[in-house]
């Protein structure tokens, strides 16, 4: 299975990782050939097995409604690249 | 016997003797780290100040006759654990400049327990990988052969194990991460059961998948950490409340009886000679105390790779989504709108492995694929559950090869992401199944360390210990040492 | 041609929780920015949800309240995109298997006919924090407070006909989720949030023509203008010869209109798949019952118990039955005056929601209690009080000086009931004007009117009118 440039920069866009078109190439090749290892899954007649989201068969476990957390934003936002009155900052967003 | 090569139990009997403290168990890592490291390169950050102040602390505790089995133990953390204050960069340049505003459960656990941290251990970008040389930090060396990858993701982890850097370390294993480069540096590790280790504060890779667990130089030392790690935690909704139990209390049970089984699949093409001879020396030892072998069939094993290769990157795709420059981690300089702050950001801050699994996950989940891979792909997931499933109520482990050849030259497998992915075939499947496996060291091909892997049933990580432990008492080649670090 | 309107609204209904949906960072309204963005609500690394019990009960309560089908199981999943208002590049959500499905509403329309429409799903997710666009050199400022605050979307089926249909199902559902005290109702603060799919096609026709979303819509009063404009454009778009091209639209109430919403209009491709962080929640028979046990009467349960027990008409019941709180305060009063329910009705839906409004506030916080009133009531049923001398008593209550026997006897404004006392009244004015007697008795029956004015203000106001009027009567009559 060979994926097209076109798909590449669209996969690309849905991840927002900015590729060049050099890179393009190079994707378009790794991921189809990562593809191709992936299809062998279609060796297996998986018909009626019931898909297994995890190892465990477990329940989702509930926590009490009680309030935990206190205010740390002063040591969160010490990580932060752009703050201002205690607000994280990203470029103008326009809606 | 110098202080880098004594179990656990020999440190903690010379602590509790006052024979050393625990200052100068500390000083004799960090200075063998300052020696050594600097070829290995297996730490990203080590915390010198960090270790002494703990020390200080453990060895006041060990004084007031408080201490705990792992008061004064050095121990160095994957640094994929959250570590409070300290960098926890994942082996990315996306986060170079974390620092951790919040411990790991693991972490703070091993905290309280009185560990002394040294550090935090090199390892694949954000565990992707099978060589540890997708870090930023560049790629860590095996310390028996510097020419050789130390595996990964947790390289780190083995080759600073393996060196002597450190008596003690954490590691995550997603397809064979603890397993793999515990075998190609001929250490012991073991992945838990998915469940027993909480996952909080260990940053995710493939959430269904991940799991963290002890890598050390034996499987006596491993039941010393994994004591410490284990335990149900409120804040991880996929941690078991399955009760814990006392890991080194069953170390010396007796093996007669044991029923071994050999997947055939994990004996078939693609396995080194050197590796297989190894791995038929190993199961002969296991028949010497008793143990009853038989072969075994897992006949979904080759789907293994190809379903692990789309559930770990769908989940990766979305759990580095939050890496997008705006709270924490790598921003670009002066992004023109919101959209190139993303792209440019991610771009920058993420190697090429890690893009190529994102990009991968990215497909495989978006529309109009959802059904022929991801749901396929748990379907197999699941067939793959149930081979475990029956076998392992014929057998009580399995036991076969941790990778088909030994620790591969540095810089061949990335070139080839598809051959690197094919070599976690032993692996793999196990992280599907949620099952606890470990690897031992059983001896040597081409010169480097073999791994022979036990693979368990759920929870039942005290008797792969017990296995693992017997067979050590009776072999030699977890005391083996590269001569160079001894 | 004949154009008929097809709506569905999607409405956001913030629970009532203490702690967030999945972190124990708190949901309190208004506190400063991101003082209430823990780590696992700002997505930082490492963090993991652990779902709240208590959003799942709401969910659950709500699922009994419509008659819907509750699912013993149901899955988390994500939502993967990117907006700086979304932390985690994904929201938590529900998709296949939400933990509630079809359902059902009946509501009342102006006709007084009722209608049933059909409650596709309400599922579990968690809200998104806020973008703030005051300029920040010319940067965008993140608030994620709201980040993690359990949402329960309901999700209509296309059953809407008008826009008068669509907020008579709003304000239906508004009262429900408030009566079962699972979210506060509050639209100016975000608590409760309507979309709509507005779309039309030719009367007759059975294919739903194109459609779009409206958002931004923050009071039934705006739902309907919203709604209304976008019926007319899309009538005027589809006759000028184009065609209605789906996509999302803001409503701005300041121009009365609806607009499309550039910057966010990308292809969407959500990606959805069950979140790995968090197992299927599994509900067994008891806690269901348990739930359903803890239901509340329910507002169209209650209005018919109004109509019937109460005898009240139907424009009462559903007036009073509209709010919980209201009912509440209807009944109390109601014990407590032991009089008439009309009498009641007609001063709750009068004089207490008129002040009401007046002051601006809820009737939680009516500064006349339901017992206040009620016991003023009891004053009118035993005719100490006449009703222009109530309003005067309910003035002072309101205006915090006591219960009604302490203003009456502190004011004196007891009524005159004493037949003698009222004898010597009219008598007093039959000898002032005898003139208008004489007219009176020469039959100009008008003049009685002013008698009794006179006889009234002789009275200061206080005799009773009836009893004034029976005597002055039986006196010309004489």
């Amino acid at each position: 299975m060979m994926i097209a440039p076109s798909e590449v920069k669209k996969i690309a866009r849905l991840a927002r990782l900015a590729i060049d078109e050099a890179e393009v190439a190079r994707y378009a090749q790794d991921l189809s050939s990562i593809l191709d290892l992936v299809e062998r899954m279609n060796q297996a007649d998986t018909q009626g097995v019931e898909p297994m989201a995890h190892p465990l068969d477990m329940a989702q476990r509930l926590r009490p409604d009680v309030v935990t957390e206190i205010n740390q934003r002063e040591l969160f936002q010490l990580n932060a690249p752009a703050v201002e009155d205690g607000l994280f900052l990203v470029p103008k967003v326009i809606e | 016997m110098s202080l880098h090569q004594q179990s656990i139990a020999e440190l903690r009997g010379m602590l509790d003797r006052k024979e050393v403290s625990s200052v100068e168990l500390a000083q004799h890592f960090l200075a063998r780290i300052k020696t050594h490291d600097p070829v290995l390169n297996s730490f990203i950050s080590v915390t010198e100040d960090e270790a002494l102040n703990a020390a200080l602390a453990a060895d006041h505790r060990i004084a007031a006759g408080h201490a705990g089995p792992l008061t004064g133990i050095p121990l160095a953390h994957k640094d994929i654990f959250c570590t409070l204050g300290v960098k926890t960069s994942c082996g990315s340049r996306m986060l170079d400049n974390f620092v951790a505003p919040y411990n790991a459960t693991v972490v703070e656990r091993l905290n309280q327990a009185g560990t002394v941290m040294l550090g935090k251990l090199n390892m694949d970008e954000f565990a992707m990988g099978s060589t540890s040389e997708s870090s930023f930090y560049g790629p860590t060396k095996n310390p028996w052969d510097l020419s050789a990858v130390p595996g990964g993701s947790s390289g780190g982890s083995a080759a600073a194990l393996a060196a002597g850097l450190t008596p003690l370390a954490t590691g995550t294993d997603t397809g064979g991460s603890i397993r793999q480069p515990a075998a190609y540096c001929g250490v012991t590790g073991l992945k838990p059961t998915y469940g027993r280790v909480s996952r909080y504060g260990m940053i995710a890779y493939a959430s269904s998948l991940d799991q963290g667990g002890p890598m050390a130089r034996s499987a006596e030392d491993c039941a010393w950490l994994l004591n410490a790690m284990v335990g149900f935690d409120a804040l991880d909704s996929t941690c078991s409340e399955q009760p814990v139990e006392d890991y080194t209390a069953k170390l010396d049970n007796d093996l007669s009886g044991l029923k071994i089984g050999l997947p055939r699949e994990y004996f078939g093409e693609g396995l080194d000679v050197g590796v297989a001879r190894v791995i038929d020396e190993a199961v002969a030892e296991f028949r010497r105390l008793g143990a009853e072998v038989r072969e075994v069939s897992l006949p979904n094993s080759e789907l293994a790779i190809p379903a692990y290769y789309v559930i770990a990157p769908a989940e990766a795709s979305s759990n580095l989504s939050r890496y997008d420059g705006v709270r924490f981690g790598h921003r670009c300089e002066a992004p023109k709108d919101l959209v190139d702050l993303y792209e440019r950001s991610r771009a920058e801050g993420f190697g090429s492995e890690v893009k190529r699994r994102i990009m991968i996950g990215t497909y495989v989940l978006s529309s109009g694929y959802y059904d022929a891979y991801y749901l396929k792909a748990q379907r197999i997931r699941r067939l793959i559950a149930d081979d475990f499933r029956r076998v392992l109520s014929e057998v009580d482990v399995l036991m076969g090869p941790v990778a088909p050849h030994v620790a591969p030259d540095l810089g061949t497998s990335l070139k080839d992401p598809v051959t690197m992915y094919l070599s976690d075939i032993y692996t793999v499947p196990v992280n599907l199944a949620g099952l606890p496996a470990m690897s031992i060291p059983a001896g040597f091909a081409h010169g480097r360390p073999v791994g022979l892997q036990i693979i368990g049933r759920a929870f039942d990580e005290a008797r792969l210990l017990n296995i693992a432990h017997r067979f050590q008492q009776v072999t030699n080649w977890h005391r083996q040492f590269p001569a160079a670090f001894a | 041609m004949q154009w008929e309107t097809v709506i569905g609204l999607e409405i956001h209904a913030q629970l009532a929780t203490k702690s967030k949906i999945f972190s124990g960072a708190s949901t309190a309204f208004g506190a400063e920015p991101n003082t209430q963005a823990c780590a696992v609500d700002l997505g930082l690394p490492g963090v993991l949800p652990v779902l709240n019990a208590e959003a799942v009960r709401c969910a659950v309560m709500f699922g009994l309240a419509i008659g819907a089908d509750v699912n013993r199981r149901s899955i988390f999943a994500r939502k993967n995109y990117f907006y700086p208002d979304l932390p985690k590049g994904y929201q938590i959500s529900q998709y296949e298997q939400p933990i509630v499905m079809r359902g059902q509403m009946e509501i009342e329309l102006e006709d007084g006919s009722s209608k049933v429409v059909g409650i596709t799903r309400a599922h579990l997710e968690e809200d998104a924090g806020k973008l703030l666009h005051e300029d920040f050199h010319g940067m965008s400022g993140i608030d994620l407070n709201r980040a993690g605050i359990p949402l329960l979307e309901i999700v209509s089926e296309p059953d809407m006909r008008s826009a008068k249909e669509a907020v008579a199902y709003a304000k239906a559902i508004h009262s429900l989720v408030r009566y079962l005290g699972i979210c506060d109702g509050n639209m100016q603060e975000g608590s409760f949030r309507v979309d709509a799919n507005v779309s039309v096609r030719p009367k007759g026709q059975r294919e739903f023509g194109s459609r779009t979303e409206i958002k931004n819509v923050n009071s039934f009063r705006f739902l309907e203008r919203a709604i209304n404009f976008e019926i007319e454009r899309q009538i005027d778009v589809i006759e000028g010869g184009g065609s209605v091209v789906q996509e999302t639209r803001l409503y701005d109430p300041d121009r009365d209109e609806t607009r499309s919403m550039r910057g966010k209009e990308e292809a969407h491709d959500y990606r959805y798949f069950p979140d790995p962080d968090l197992l299927p929640v599994i509900l067994d028979e008891g806690f269901i019952e348990s739930v359903r046990a803890s239901l509340p009467e329910l507002p169209t349960e209650k209005k018919r118990r109004f109509i019937t027990h109460y005898g009240l008409p139907a424009y009462d019941a559903a007036f009073l039955t509209a709010d919980r709180a209201l009912a509440d305060y209807f009944e109390e009063a109601l014990k407590v005056a032991g009089c008439e329910p009309k009498l009641v009705a007609n001063w709750v839906m009068g004089d207490v929601s008129a002040a009401l409004n007046k002051a601006g506030l809820e009737i939680g916080a009516c500064p006349v209690t339901a017992a206040m009133l009620g016991g003023l009531l009891k004053r009118i049923a035993d005719h100490t009080l006449s009703g222009k001398l109530a309003k005067e008593v309910f003035e002072a209550m309101w205006a915090g000086e006591g219960d009604a026997d302490v203003i009456i006897e502190h004011k004196g404004l007891k009524q005159i009931t004493d037949e003698s006392v009222i004898e010597a009244l009219v008598d007093g004015v039959l000898a002032q004007f005898p003139a208008q007697v004489e007219e009176f008795r020469s039959g100009k029956d008008k003049v009685f009117g002013f008698l009794v004015g006179q006889a009234m203000k002789a009275a200061k106001g206080k005799a009773n009118p009836a009893q004034l009027n029976a005597v002055l009567k039986k006196r010309l009559e004489d």
